[in-house]
């Protein structure tokens, strides 16, 4: 199976005769269990590329599709987890969570089975029957991947989903999801602004231009999945990201001006 | 060397009022008025004493004089409070809901709803008998305003990352409606049934006082009339007693349907 973005554009009307064109000739393709990060400086329209993979904006030109499904019957499924949370203030965590799978209309036991598994790894068993504004900016955000998590989706979108959050634990989320990860071994694709949060998580990183957006390179990231941090890596981590920090910086100091 | 001190210079923001206070106020009020009337420095026809007004409702309490007036009164505020919500809240929702009826009822909407609702009542009168059904209406058009408009902007309000969230997550038309809109707009339809709950209040007693043989209203108004003022104030205090209860009424309810808020 895979995911392939198919010479996306898209076009925003302004005025009346004005157009912007946020998104230029992209195409790239997801693989299975494939880590794909979108970095770019702010107006480089990653997010508006996330919005139209998610199914919640449609592309001017082009198209997206899945290849290869194994059931080929099936709907493929896509999950988000949102910049902004967008969690249910009146349900629990739990029924939160569980809220993909109940408009799959599966069984109360398979929802409580999933639900908990999942709950249990974000690691928010104990705040199963909280509301969301009882719990932390993190927490939440636990909540909101829980969430994605649990609908077992073809592919996982993320968008910028720890910019809300303070630096450490900003840190500490990011090693979570790796581990997260790990257990789950879903295709995603990562929005982010963070160069070092796209080089600690991608297998690949694209890294986009700005007006119009277009891909400007796409770098595999050849070092091991887990325990990038770590001091051995140091040095070829801090040359990936020098490398695209070199490719956006003109970008980004251009968005300043704006 | 000296030392200069740093201290806080904002402490007065924090500081903290005995609870005793605020029923000190209320106290202090009482009991100068109490003074007053018991050294007749003011007739009691203009200002009878609260141990009056107390002793007099207990009277009138047992007497049945005060049930009389009640139900009835009861009765219109009850029905008209209860027709005036549930078509404002269905009004409300068909209006955020469909662009259409956003389109042709809004603008009615909001060109009927700044008439005083009081004036109307002779109109009601004139087409509806000078009977309960009248003051019915006349309460549940008061209540309808608040609640649709309310419910209206309640519906209009709800964060579109939600619905976007919930369309992600599988919703279709009818559960984002059910799932999402509906709760998100609970907040502000109880904000609005808590302002139509002072509404209906008033234009009961206003009813009441133009056109009734019963009620709290018109006892209020009979005894103004035969300056008998110490049942008078009975009456204004049983009104502000049900308008108290009213409010905590529909306080406790909004906690128990809103726990997450």
């Amino acid at each position: 199976m895979r995911i392939v973005i198919d010479n996306v554009g898209k076009k925003f009307k302004k005025s009346k005769k004005e157009e912007t064109t946020a998104l230029e000739d992209i195409n790239f393709t997801i693989h299975e269990k494939e880590f794909v990060v979108l970095v770019g400086p702010s107006g480089c329209g990653k997010s508006t590329l996330l919005n139209i993979v998610g199914g919640l904006l449609s592309p001017s030109s082009g198209s997206i599709y899945f290849e290869d499904m194994e059931d080929e019957k099936r709907e493929p499924t896509v999950s988000i987890v949102f910049q902004e949370i967008a969690l249910f203030p009146w349900r629990t965590v739990y029924q939160n969570v569980i809220y993909g799978l109940e408009e799959k209309k599966m069984s109360k036991q398979d929802q409580m089975e999933k639900g908990n598994y999942y709950i249990d790894m974000v690691g928010l068993s104990e705040f199963k029957h909280a509301y969301p504004k009882q719990l932390s900016g993190g927490m939440k955000q636990r909540v909101g991947i829980g969430r994605a998590l649990a609908v077992e989706p073809d592919l996982l979108l993320m968008d910028e989903p720890f910019s809300a959050l303070d630096a450490q634990t900003r840190t500490l989320m990011q090693e979570e999801l790796l581990t997260i990860w790990n257990r789950t071994q879903l295709s995603t694709l990562y929005v982010t602004h963070n160069i070092e949060e796209a080089v600690y998580l991608a297998d690949r990183v694209i890294v986009l231009s700005r007006h119009p957006g277009r891909i400007k390179e796409i770098i595999p990231i050849d070092l091991p999945k887990m325990g990038r941090g770590d001091a051995q890596y140091r040095a070829q981590f801090d040359d990936y990201a020098e490398q695209i920090w070199q490719l956006i910086r003109q970008d980004a100091v251009d968005a300043l001006k704006e | 060397m000296t030392k200069k001190m740093i201290t806080n210079r904002v402490a007065f923001l924090d500081k903290k009022v005995p609870l005793y206070a605020s029923i000190l106020g209320i106290a202090g009020v009482l009991i100068v008025w109490e003074i007053i009337c018991s050294l007749h420095i003011v007739s009691p026809l203009f200002l009878p004493a609260p141990t009056a007004i107390v002793t007099t409702g207990w009277d009138m309490l047992l007497s049945g004089e005060i049930v009389k007036n009640l139900v009835p009164s009861l009765y219109r505020i009850g029905v008209g409070y209860l027709i005036g919500s549930v078509v404002g809240i269905v009004v409300g929702l068909l209006l955020g809901f469909s662009k259409w009826a956003d389109a042709i009822g809004t603008p009615i909407v909001y060109s009927i709803y700044p008439i005083p609702k009081i004036a109307l009542l002779p109109l009601f009168v004139l087409w509806l008998g000078i009977g309960e059904l009248s003051k019915v209406t006349i309460i549940s058009l008061g209540v309808f305003f608040p609640v649709v408009i309310n419910t209206y902007s309640g519906v209009k309000n709800v964060d579109p990352i939600l619905i976007k969230a919930a369309v992600t997550f599988g919703s279709n038309h009818l559960n984002v409606i059910r799932k999402v809109i509906l709760p998100g707009s609970l907040p502000m339809i109880f904000a609005g049934l808590k302002l139509a709950a002072g509404t209906s209040l008033l234009l009961l007693v206003a009813a009441e006082m133009i056109a009734a043989q019963s009620g709290i209203g018109s006892m209020v108004l009979h005894y103004g009339n035969l300056m008998i003022t110490t049942k008078l104030m009975v009456g204004v205090l049983v009104l502000s007693l049900l308008g108290l209860a009213f409010n905590r009424f529909l306080q406790w309810v909004e906690n128990r349907l809103l726990p997450w808020k």
